[in-house]
């Protein structure tokens, strides 16, 4: 017998085709068998499971294009396990995860490993990506044709950039030989170095190192060069500055293959929120300006800044509970992306479905997986159901990721994830 | 003539404070309050009976994470004096290498009843975190390059004493002013007292967004000198002295060393300041540091204890 779910009296928002009308969505299996605002109109046939969505919204399942999960090597902060919870929990459906692991995801066993973890465990979907270089050493090219071909999604030095402007070259122009992106941290670290905030009155008045924007734009100005050079392709990862969306902007203009993310911490918090010195909002990059804020909700709006990842970074205490220059960089993400993206919706900043976009549709293609993303008749039954209004208040102790460490701890937001279905299993579940 | 102490102790002034962390969050009352307490303490210090029981009972920790022998002497010759008993803790590490966190030490302190933690930290914010979790007032002793409230406070009560107030003087602070939290709280103190306040360095040593503090920045001891009433020396780092931010000790001493030719576009009683210690030839020359009519940096260390002694008994009177 075939498994069938019908999710009726649902407001289905998709993106991909801009479809945002009541109506119905059947599963049978894995698969989306049907959906559309007149399915169901003569009722719910015999011997399917039926799950009222009292209108809320059936969208997409989130691609995240970014999280650091800690397993293998730093599992004190995070397991492939409790990830998946945490991602399920925020309605994301399919992830991808940093190579900085211990060890270092640069070779075919690595991206084993990690399927393999991903098959146990079975939540949410886990890609991963390979490392650059060998060790994140940022020295010599990893073996991007066998990582490709394992399965590695894009090559990345995940929170360790890839400094050397010869590397970064031979890179572009390997990785397109495999039809995949470079995913870049950009953060010139001689300007960098030793920062733990971003440079400015605060960080004076605080007597904290600061990091210049300048890092960030110099190495996106830098690699961009090498992009128009190479014809490779490239992303750049956490866009923070006003300069920066001006910079991809002039790229696009011009054609090249690039594409760039940011978080929600760019257009939700600025600078100030450090406040006094808590290190949960010590971030990489740094929390900005309010023009930077602003721009980054600019660069969204107009479509500069194509997606937003969760930038999942969990942190056990023993390295936020220190004076702030010696934390450790991160926030935990998962939890709290859709409501900061809804938060974009209820401003008036972006539409619904240009919200979705970004962390749906976008991601999804920029990572190439195909399918993903978008709700298809035949396609992976890989869904979200939230109610876009529903207010809470996030309470880091409350969240199912391992590590309580973030930035939005406290803050009140709108918007619920009640149900992730990940090809076909509900595989998280409001409880009322 | 100043107040003796304990006839300010008779008007039961305190400070609305638990901590003393910065002089950010201090008002102009609250440090004339602390300076008038210390000029009192400044005569016990200067009589023959220097000692009183203010703190008779009271249990005062320097807890210094870095080394620094003026400030530690001067906050345990304040307490000693006060009557309260004063232990001294160097952490050069020992706890630290066993593992042991900034907050796990002072929970262990805060578990043996003290009444003041003084401390001292590499780097910014430690003292608040600390303050976050013990039942004792801190005070910060210098953490990184934030702030250093009681240097601050001892260069105010040092320029009241020979210009009867801080208003309207314009004072200029020079040399290395990124890494200086004797810079950062003296900018705070100066502008809350209505002082002009002007920092003088090379572009290399001035942080971002410092002229939005309130100064004006120059980077020319000619201008930046020019009608001075006070000149607020600081220590050069010297391991930061070449390439790095400054070519050699040479070049910085030729344009940013205080020496007589610098100073002559000053105003004639201008005072030299320098919070120790110093690097002769460095920063300052021994001529100008020495010059017993315009110096008055043995007289910064001098009413240090003083200030450290009223700040001890101004956050102790109100925790019984």
């Amino acid at each position: 017998m075939t498994n069938r779910t019908a999710y009726t009296n649902a407001r289905l928002l998709d993106p991909a085709t801009g479809l945002d009308a009541i109506g119905g969505l059947l599963v049978e299996g894995t698969k989306i068998a049907d959906f559309g605002p007149a399915l169901f109109r003569d009722g719910v046939p015999e011997g399917v499971e039926r799950i009222d969505c009292g209108g809320a919204c059936l969208a997409p399942g989130l691609v995240d294009l970014r999280a650091d999960v800690g397993e293998p090597g730093f599992e004190h902060n995070e397991t492939l396990l409790t990830a998946s919870r945490s991602a399920a929990a925020g309605g994301i459906t399919a992830l991808a995860c940093l190579p900085n692991t211990d060890p270092v995801l640069d070779d075919v066993a690595g991206l084993e490993f990690i399927a393999r973890r991903a098959r146990e465990v079975k939540l949410v979907k886990i890609f991963a990506y390979a490392s650059v270089t060998r060790e994140t050493a940022g020295r010599e090219i990893a073996e991007m044709g066998l990582l490709a071909e394992a399965g590695a999604v894009g090559f990345t030095d995940g929170t360790s950039p890839v400094t050397d402007a010869g590397v970064m070259r031979r890179a572009l122009s390997y990785a397109k030989t495999w039809g995949r992106t470079i995913f870049q941290h950009p953060a010139e670290p001689s300007l960098a170095a030793g920062g733990a905030m971003n440079a400015g009155e605060v960080a004076t008045r605080l007597g904290l190192k600061g990091i210049s924007p300048m890092a960030e734009i110099i190495m996106l100005e830098r690699d961009l060069r090498l992009v128009e050079m190479t014809g490779g392709r490239y992303h750049a990862a956490n866009i923070s500055t006003a300069e920066s969306v001006d910079v991809i902007r002039r790229a696009k203009r011009k054609g090249l293959k690039v594409t760039c993310d940011t978080a929600p911490p760019y257009f939700s918090l600025t600078e100030v929120d450090v406040g006094d010195y808590r290190t949960f909002f010590k971030l990489s990059p740094p929390l900005r300006g309010e023009m930077d804020r602003r721009a980054i909700i600019d660069g969204l709006a107009d479509g500069t800044i194509d997606a937003i990842a969760s930038d999942h970074a969990p942190r056990d205490q023993d390295v936020k509970r220190v004076p702030f220059g010696q934390a450790a960089f991160g926030s935990v993400g998962f939890e709290t992306l859709l409501p900061l993206v809804l938060e974009l919706v209820h401003k008036e900043h972006l539409s619904l479905l240009g919200a979705l976009d970004t962390v749906t549709r976008r991601p999804a293609d920029i990572l190439g997986l195909k399918g993903m993303g978008r709700l298809a008749k035949g396609g992976a039954a890989d869904l979200v159901l939230f109610d876009a209004e529903r207010p809470w208040k996030v309470e880091a102790e409350k969240l199912a990721s391992k590590s309580k460490n973030s930035c939005f701890d406290r803050r009140p937001v709108q918007g619920m994830v009640l149900r992730t279905v990940v090809d076909g299993r509900t595989v998280h579940s409001k409880a009322d | 003539m100043p107040p003796h102490p304990h006839d300010l102790d008779a008007r039961a002034d305190s400070l609305p404070h638990r901590d003393l962390l910065g002089i950010q969050g201090l008002t102009a009352p609250e440090i004339n309050l602390i300076l008038d307490l210390a000029d009192g303490y400044v005569a016990q210090n200067r009589s023959a009976r220097k000692f009183s029981d203010v703190l008779a009972g009271r249990t005062v920790v320097n807890l210094f994470f870095e080394n620094s022998t003026r400030t530690r002497t001067s906050f345990e010759l304040a307490a000693k004096r006060l009557g309260g008993d004063a232990i001294n803790m160097s952490v050069d590490g020992s706890s630290v290498k066993k593992g042991e966190t900034l907050i796990d030490t002072a929970m262990t302190l805060n578990a043996m009843h003290l009444d003041v933690l003084v401390v001292r930290h590499q780097e910014s914010g430690a003292p608040k975190l600390l303050a976050d979790k013990v039942n004792c007032a801190v005070i910060n002793a210098g953490d990184g390059a934030h702030e250093h409230p009681t240097q601050a406070l001892l260069d105010a009560l040092t320029i009241r004493r020979h210009k009867g107030s801080l208003k309207g003087l314009t004072v200029a602070i020079c040399g290395d002013i990124l890494h200086s939290r004797v810079a950062r709280s003296n900018i705070h103190l100066l502008n809350i007292m209505g002082a002009n306040v002007r920092v003088v360095a090379p572009p290399t040593l001035v942080p971002s967004g410092l002229d939005r503090l309130g100064v004006e920045v120059h980077h020319s001891m000619k201008t930046g000198l020019k009608d001075a009433d006070i000149v607020m020396m600081l220590r050069l780092q010297l391991e930061r002295m070449q390439g790095q931010y400054l070519p050699s000790q040479r070049e910085y001493f030729r344009f940013f060393g205080l020496d007589y030719e610098k100073l002559t576009v000053a105003k004639p009683d201008v005072l030299v300041m320098h919070p120790g210690p110093m690097n002769r030839g460095v920063e300052i020359d021994s001529l100008v540091a020495d010059d017993i009519h315009r110096s008055v940096i043995l007289e910064q260390v001098e009413l240090g204890v003083a200030v450290r002694m009223a700040c001890l008994d101004l956050l102790t009177r109100t925790r019984n």
